[in-house]
């Protein structure tokens, strides 16, 4: 059974100039243990539809779908309660600016004793104990002192490391990181990265990467969902994506790599003329 | 020949100087410890490096924001040290540059039109027609229209923003412009347009670029010379195929390491290696 499927999820928001639809009719899904890159720029609603599962949307979010479970659970219906039960515990996720998603008031440990506190019945001691070793198993330097440490007295690297230990920190099934390298150095990025996949690797779960970057899908993802403005263009495996590219966003998307360039300029979306035929 | 170099920087050297607290011991922080290199005209020479390097305090001493602690620094031939003379406005108009975030390096409050014309009313005698003229030809230049002249930046997308950013650089007909990470805030198909923009404004202008940057696809496709800093210091400088056919330093190998590929036979060997 998939862990997630979303089938036909349309979201759309209240805006002055009327009704916006930011997500029209898109349907994936994604199993456990498997990796599954959501690429797309930004205005094609790749956040919007996991902040729709997560149950993050705004109020002037609306949202219907033919499907939307998790584990076999419909989100669409579920109480609130339940959801908070499964929010942060069995599906996590990651943001973009570490910095600005942690709470500079109070110190990485406290934050991380949170989760704890929320999901598990463990102990004031036991908690310490997760706490440090959950950031020893994000490759934190001394894990014992940085629970005492505020974000800011850490840098982007270290901040990400702490929002990927919290995110674990209940074993999810699901785990979803919203474009988590992009605000981070090359070598940090990979750092991250190869962290991420390793603890998929280790714990089975499913990952959900969303990047507009093809280059970090090329190095992360077992199977890619391409969007284009609030529409699904394309779903494949990654080597058939990257290999043989059967929608033309995709193929525009790939053009405009600078390492593809062939000649002085660089191929641009609009030179591929997209029209509504784009749509998949 | 020795007129061909715009821009010269010899050992430059930067420090600052911090305090904890009003009697604390002052504590000395390196950023660049002694970078020279030069710049010939109409070529682009791409700085890379992670955070903390010292590539936008380089960006800040070259624009003429931040004086060097020692060094010198010779732009067109002439001798600069802002901490000992005030500038002129010729010379302030040489060098211009453009940030990496279009929507922190703009005004929400002022029209692009005066975004434009800002640098030219500061530092030019023009009247307020001629003004607004080169404005309506520079937005034109840089692929917008002249009815964007009295919108606001809130009303554009990141990509248009950022060529309103050089549009404003270029208006008092620098020779050289500092990129600061130019197209790492933008979509990838955006970041296409602005680099082809660039492309064709350098031959039009002929314009020297130093372009800051920590995507080395993107240096690969713009740079003719590179230069890897590393805490402060060059640990690589070349030409474009010496750095990316040859590199000599440790770190800069392992930056190439680092960068992620989205070539066909990585993606192969990947899969493979996972199986």
């Amino acid at each position: 059974m998939a862990l997630l499927e979303i089938e036909n999820l349309t979201v759309e928001f209240d805006t002055v100039d009327g009704r916006f639809r930011a997500l029209d009719g898109v349907s994936y899904s994604v199993d456990p243990g498997e990796v599954l890159a959501v690429v797309g720029e930004s205005g094609s609603g790749k956040s919007v539809a996991m902040l729709a599962v997560m149950g993050l949307l705004a109020n002037n979010g609306h949202l219907w779908a033919d499907k939307l479970e998790f584990e076999g659970y419909d989100l669409l219906t579920m109480s609130a309660k339940k959801r908070r039960e499964i929010i942060g515990k069995d599906i996590s996720m990651i943001f973009q600016e570490p910095i600005a998603s942690l709470n500079p008031c109070f110190t990485v440990g406290a934050q991380i004793d949170e989760t704890l506190k929320e999901h598990t019945k463990m102990s004031r001691g036991e908690r310490k104990t997760r706490a440090i070793e959950l950031l020893d198993s994000v490759g934190m330097p001394e894990s014992a002192k940085a629970l005492k440490k505020y974000p800011h007295q850490m840098s982007g690297g270290q901040c990400q490391r702490v929002m990927i230990a919290m995110a674990i920190a209940c074993k999810p099934k699901l785990l979803i990181a919203d474009e988590p390298t992009t605000a981070l150095d090359v070598t940090i990025q990979k750092q991250i990265l190869d962290l991420l996949l390793d603890l998929q690797h280790e714990s089975g779960m499913g990952l959900i990467m969303i990047t507009h970057d093809m280059a970090v899908v090329a190095e992360t993802a077992d199977r890619v969902v391409v969007q284009y403005k609030g529409k699904k263009m394309e779903e494949a495996d990654v080597l058939s994506l990257f290999e043989s590219p059967k929608n033309p966003y995709t193929k525009a998307l790939l053009s405009a790599l600078p390492e593809n360039a062939t000649g002085d300029r660089l191929p641009t979306v609009s030179d591929f003329h997209l029209g509504d035929e784009g749509a998949a | 020949m020795a007129d061909d170099i715009i821009l010269e920087a010899r050992n430059l050297v930067r420090e600052y100087r911090t305090k904890e607290g009003i009697f604390g011991k002052e504590h000395v922080n390196r950023a660049l410890k002694g970078i020279s290199f030069s710049l010939e005209r109409g070529k682009t020479l791409a700085v890379v490096g992670e955070s903390g390097c010292g590539k936008s305090t380089l960006a800040r001493i070259l624009t003429l924001i931040d004086p060097a602690t020692s060094g010198e620094l010779l732009i067109e031939g002439n001798p600069i040290d802002i901490s000992k003379e005030k500038l002129s406005k010729d010379m302030r108009s040489k060098v211009q540059i453009v940030f990496q975030n279009p929507y922190g390096s703009l005004n929400p409050r002022q029209r692009v039109g005066d975004v434009l014309t800002e640098p030219l009313m500061i530092n030019t005698t023009m009247s307020p027609a001629e003004r607004r003229d080169k404005a309506m030809e520079m937005l034109v230049k840089v692929g917008l229209g002249p009815e964007h002249f009295n919108r606001y930046p809130h009303m554009f997308s990141g990509g248009q923003r950022q060529r309103i950013a050089i549009g404003r650089a270029l208006v008092l007909n620098p020779s050289l412009l500092i990129l600061d990470e130019p197209v790492s805030a933008l979509d990838l198909s955006v970041q296409a347009q602005i680099l082809n923009l660039l492309a064709d404004l350098q031959d039009e202008f002929n314009l020297t670029y130093l372009f800051i940057s920590h995507d080395l696809s993107v240096v690969r496709y713009i740079a003719d010379k590179v230069m890897v800093m590393y805490f402060g210091e060059v640990v690589e400088y070349g030409t474009r195929d010496e750095v990316f056919g040859n590199p000599q330093h440790e770190y800069t190998q392992t930056l190439f390491n680092a960068t992620p590929q989205a070539d066909i036979a990585h993606i192969k060997a990947r899969l493979a290696a996972s199986n």
